[in-house]
């Protein structure tokens, strides 16, 4: 289906309006002739309702998404996303409050937040939770901010450091740096753990916290993660988790259990709050009961049969205006109050056995970078024997024209020409016996036909784009001119 | 095979350097902009700044690759290339000649740059590490 | 079983047979065995039946604002929202996709944040907008952080103390770790002009809002000049309804703009999810943190939708980056997109219009009320200040007894103004709520 749309710019003609709105029905006061704008608004277009709906709803066929199909993004944890929860979020006790409202005026809404908070504390093994931050990079950022905070109330203001496994999401040392801190790399060793003895030699009175993922992001468990934990919390530092990774391990171990002090949640991965594309995400955090008083606020307890919201009173101070992103409270709350234990610990293993039966039928043809038993995703090299001119990005385009979206690639960055795959717990064993015929066939090809792989995608609503001349002359927002201009070339 | 100039030195980091009398022409190398992919951008100092040997003075940016440049000798910039910073392709296009990035002045004779050939040999040993 | 699971227990077995383990618990060996299968002590699990009844009785609990009349406004507001934008956000296609990294197969999403950057930039009259923050503050606060380095270190912020108070309180936590030394709000009553004169050749940047928090429309020009004297930038925090009559950033010469985005078709949601908007000059483009997407051509030569300008983000430049962000506000910035889109030029002025007048009108007739006084503070928009004959936590109730949402009661964040309490009246507001409101205040 032919689904090109220009830039709704191109759909405006002067007159028209996509919105009904009332007359003001008051006796008219004058405009303060000095501060008004005077563009006439020339920047905005002008449409009329018909056409923007069916102007998004075309440009939303140019889309792949999970209800079209097997979305095995690494790391991403891309698993159904339940209906339920979208009525959910959009009831009007939740839709249609003031975040500023009396309390007693918002009692549903500050029982859901109370519960939700010690749900994931039940579930991570913490003892208190602050649903808060925005995005698990905001996560991170709340949890660097404690650990300052902790050390400096206690007069240990020799801590400039932070450590973190050379595996690590990009966002764990732009955080550190974010809050101040040097960030020291760690290694990893032959079996994907972290390394101790470069842990060992690089750890010290320096040292204000480790920040690891686990399940890492080589999609396994570290086999170490206590040894670490001992050896970061003797001298000083604390354990930063970062729940990118949880799926895995829901009702599998308590983070709280193994060593770690402080952890992120990625209600957006785990707990299937909706991707929306980019965003909105939730980053909620908990902490054990020592670091409790430096979380973020507000945070709701219950007194007296109310609930109440209250900042604790050492906090690092609020993470953004009001208090969080309560859509997203809503809808996971509502996941996890449908699975209950049980099902929470099914949705792991479901996860976990989707990954490795992935991994058992792809290992033999793209090398596997750690041969382990993998956890919730499976890491492999885009390496295939006899194709020396066949990247991971020819690989992963190529999957495409079979109907799936490519796995994460090129991260983590420690393994080269990686290709990261998570399928989640709610990938069918049928799309994934399709998703591995389709890797062997590519495989096959990259040999016989390399091309193929290097025209790749020619199904999809474009073709390859020539990223670079995006970057080197920006075009960041609608301009005829440089548009025609590019158009023309 | 990479093209190495053999009246050009070197850096380890892949800049090379025209020497003429008191100043210098620095550029990054054909194997470098290689490595890098289709560059994008280029960020350069203003004139007149110093550098010691082995600061970084600018960066060089492919779409999915950032890479600082660092000065091979102590100088002071006296020139740059401004048409690189408007067309960064010209990196990809001609490292040498039309794609060079910025002229020191020094005093003290650089020292420890690699010959043309010792540089040949380092980025084979690097490809078959 | 869940019915999100779609593997049958024969497939199950036949899949742990190709692994080569006997049962899934063996999967998890390299769990610290004496830590492995934890009891999770959590409520039942319910059907969707019974889980939407609860949701029910949860969400009936609170007084919303489609059943009470609300002219609480202070940084969150009520306007109307078109059924079209929440009718496209409900498309799969782009709720459950992801962030666009394979642009072949993301271009909605890629156009349609093009378009959001495109709408954003004219709004503001600013030069480049990102693809979203997590909300006003945080917007301002990575504002402020970007502002430092493009001073080359300059330390100092200088803050009104009309700017949203929250917005200072993330500007603080956000810098906390950073050494910079952040002034002007320390006395509430302080004018613009005021915490103006603070700015300095040590300052890295000035923030103002307008209409700031008490409702206020600044003339900024005059401004903007004395900080560009002093070789510092100028943050501007402004409202996007306000946009469609009022002095923009772009006109105003602001070296970067931000504003929370949630008047623009995003229901209030007690908070969140909202959408920063941050825009900025050519000038800083490089230095501004967070998604952009741009333009180029396919292949074939089509016109088509990246992600640009990426060694200014984290997964390249790590801990040299501008900021930590990764995950935005993506579909919130879709419905701003769409609801930008179904006002366009006139009906953005139309609501900039209904909010003015119906706001003066109330003033008015607040102002005549016996023991009321409205504040005067020069021209405002949609809010204004109202001192209170008694403490408006008291006032607050007795309105909502009489099925009204009161007004923000100002008296711990600004303790000068006495039992003052801001009152916000949009277009959600017929003249209606507006008499009643005034009876019930004056009865």
């Amino acid at each position: 289906m032919h689904t090109y749309e220009p830039p709704i710019f191109e759909l405006s003609s002067p007159g028209k309006i996509g919105a009904a709105l009332p007359d003001a029905g008051v006796p008219e006061t004058e405009l303060p002739a000095h501060l008004l704008r005077d563009d006439d608004l020339a920047g905005l277009p002008e449409i009329s309702e018909t056409e923007v709906v069916r102007h998004f709803t075309r440009i939303s066929q140019r889309n792949f998404c999970i209800d079209t199909g097997m979305y095995p993004l690494g790391s991403c944890t891309m698993k159904y996303n339940p209906k339920i929860h979208e009525d959910a979020a959009r009831l009007p006790g939740f839709a249609f409050i003031h975040p500023l409202q009396a309390e007693e005026t918002v009692q549903g809404a500050l029982q859901l937040t109370y519960e939700l908070q010690n749900i994931l504390a039940e579930i991570s093994g913490f003892d208190q939770v602050c649903l808060q931050p925005a995005a698990g990079a905001q996560g991170e950022f709340a949890g660097i901010l404690v650990f300052r905070a902790y050390h400096l109330d206690r007069g240990d203001d020799q801590r400039d450091e932070v450590l973190c496994p050379n595996s690590a999401h990009g966002t764990n040392p732009a955080t550190a740096a974010m809050v101040g801190f040097k960030v020291v790399e760690i290694a990893t060793d032959s079996r994907g753990n972290v390394d101790l003895a470069d842990l060992r030699a690089k750890v010290g009175p320096r040292t204000a916290g480790l920040m690891l993922t686990n399940p890492n992001t080589l999609g396994l468990f570290d086999e170490n993660v206590h040894e670490v934990a001992k050896i970061v919390h003797e001298a000083g530092g604390l354990m930063y988790g970062d729940g990118a990774n949880f799926n895995a391990i829901l009702g599998i171990v308590k983070p709280g259990d193994v060593g770690f002090d402080f952890m992120h949640y990625n209600l957006h991965k785990t707990f299937t709050t909706p991707h929306g594309g980019g965003g909105p995400g939730c980053g909620a955090v908990g902490c054990k009961e020592f670091l409790a008083d430096y979380l973020p606020g507000p945070i709701v307890a219950l007194k007296e049969g109310q609930y109440t919201r209250h900042t604790p009173v050492k906090s690092i101070g609020r993470l953004k205006a009001f208090k969080g992103n309560f859509g997203m409270f809503v809808r996971a709350y509502t996941y996890i109050r449908m699975l209950g234990a049980a099902g929470l610990r099914s949705v792991s293993e479901h996860a976990v056995l989707n990954a490795n039966y992935l991994r058992v039928n792809l290992d033999k043809i793209y090398p596997v970078a750690y041969d382990r038993t993998c956890m919730h995703e499976v890491v492999l090299q885009g390496k295939i024997k006899g194709a020396p001119s066949v990247h991971t990005l020819d690989i992963a385009k190529r999957l495409i024209d079979f109907g799936f979206h490519p796995p994460t690639v090129y991260f983590p960055i420690s393994v080269a020409e990686s290709i990261m795959i998570e399928p989640t717990e709610t990938e069918s064993k049928r799309n994934m016996d399709a998703f591995i015929d389709a890797m062997k066939q590519i495989a096959h090809e990259a040999v016989e036909n390399p091309e193929l792989l290097h025209a790749a995608p020619t199904t999809a609503p474009v073709r390859r784009l020539d990223e670079a001349t995006a970057a080197r002359r920006p075009i960041l927002k609608y301009d005829q001119a440089a548009i025609a201009a590019l158009l023309s070339k | 095979m990479s093209n190495v100039p053999h009246e050009l030195l070197y850096t380890k980091e892949h800049e090379w350097v025209r020497i003429d009398g008191n100043s210098a022409v620095v550029g990054i190398t054909e194997h470098a902009q290689r490595e890098l992919g289709d560059v994008v951008f280029v960020e350069l100092p203003d004139v007149g700044k110093s550098f010691e040997v082995g600061e970084p003075f600018g960066t060089v940016e492919s779409v999915k690759a950032v890479s600082e440049i660092y000065a091979p000798l102590s100088g002071e910039i006296t020139e740059i290339n401004n048409e690189v910073v408007d067309s960064p392709e010209l990196v990809n296009e001609d490292p040498y000649g039309e794609g060079w990035l910025a002229k020191f002045s020094f005093t003290t004779a650089p020292s420890g740059l690699l010959s043309a050939a010792e540089y040949e040999r380092y980025i084979n040993d690097e490809a078959n590490k | 079983m869940s019915h999100y699971i779609s593997i049958t227990e024969s497939e199950r077995a036949e899949m742990l047979k190709a692994i080569g383990v006997a049962d899934v618990a063996e999967l998890f060996h390299d769990v610290p065995a004496d830590l492995r299968f934890p009891t999770l002590d959590l409520p039942a699990a319910l059907a969707e039946g019974e889980m939407a009844r609860e949701l029910r009785r949860l969400s009936s609990k609170n007084s919303d604002v489609l059943n009470y009349s609300c002219f609480l406004g202070a940084g969150a507001y009520n306007h109307f929202i078109p059924a079209a934008v929440d009718s496209l956000l409900r498309r799969s296609e782009f709720y459950t996709a992801y962030t666009p990294y394979q642009p072949e197969i993301s271009q909605g999403t890629l156009q349609a944040i093009f378009e959001y950057q495109s709408l954003m930039c004219g709004l503001l009259q600013m030069d480049a907008a990102n693809a979203s923050h997590y909300d006003g503050a945080t917007a301002m606060a990575e504002g402020a952080i970007m502002a430092i380095s493009a001073t080359r270190n300059r330390r100092k912020i200088v803050v009104a103390p009309s700017v949203h108070p929250q917005y200072r309180g993330v500007l603080r936590s956000y810098t906390q770790g950073l050494g910079v030394t952040i002034t002007g709000d320390e006395n509430p009553a302080a004018s613009v002009a005021d915490a103006a004169a603070l700015v300095d050749n040590e300052t890295a940047v000035f923030i103002v809002q307008s209409p700031d928090f008490l409702g206020v429309l600044h003339d900024l020009k005059p401004v903007a000049e004395q900080i560009h004297a002093a070789g510092a930038l100028l943050l501007m925090v402004t409202n996007p309804i306000a946009l469609g009559l009022f002095q923009t950033p772009g006109m105003v010469g602001a070296d970067i703009a931000v504003m929370e985005g949630q008047p623009l078709g995003i229901p209030l949601s007690f908070g969140g999810p909202y959408v920063g908007v941050f825009s900025c000059t050519e000038k800083l483009l490089r230095r501004m943190a967070g998604r952009l997407v741009g333009v180029t051509t396919d292949l074939n030569g089509q016109l088509g939708y990246v992600l640009t300008l990426q060694t200014r983000e984290q997964h390249i430049r790590r801990e040299k980056a501008t900021s930590n962000i990764c995950t935005n506000q993506g579909l919130m910035a879709l419905a701003a997109t769409i609801y930008t889109s179904l006002m366009g030029k006139t009906g953005l002025r139309k609501v900039a219009e209904l909010c003015y007048q119906r706001a003066h009108y109330a003033a008015k007739a607040i102002g005549n009320l016996a023991g009321y006084e409205v504040l005067e503070q020069g021209a405002f928009f949609h809010e204004f200040v109202v001192r209170c004959p008694r403490p408006v936590a008291e006032i607050t109730q007795a309105l909502h007894a009489q099925g009204i949402i009161g007004g923000y009661d100002l008296s711990k964040d600004y303790p000068h103004l006495g039992n003052a309490m801001l009152i916000c009246v949009t277009e959600q507001n017929t003249k209606n709520d507006i008499d009643q409101l005034v009876a019930v205040l004056g009865g």
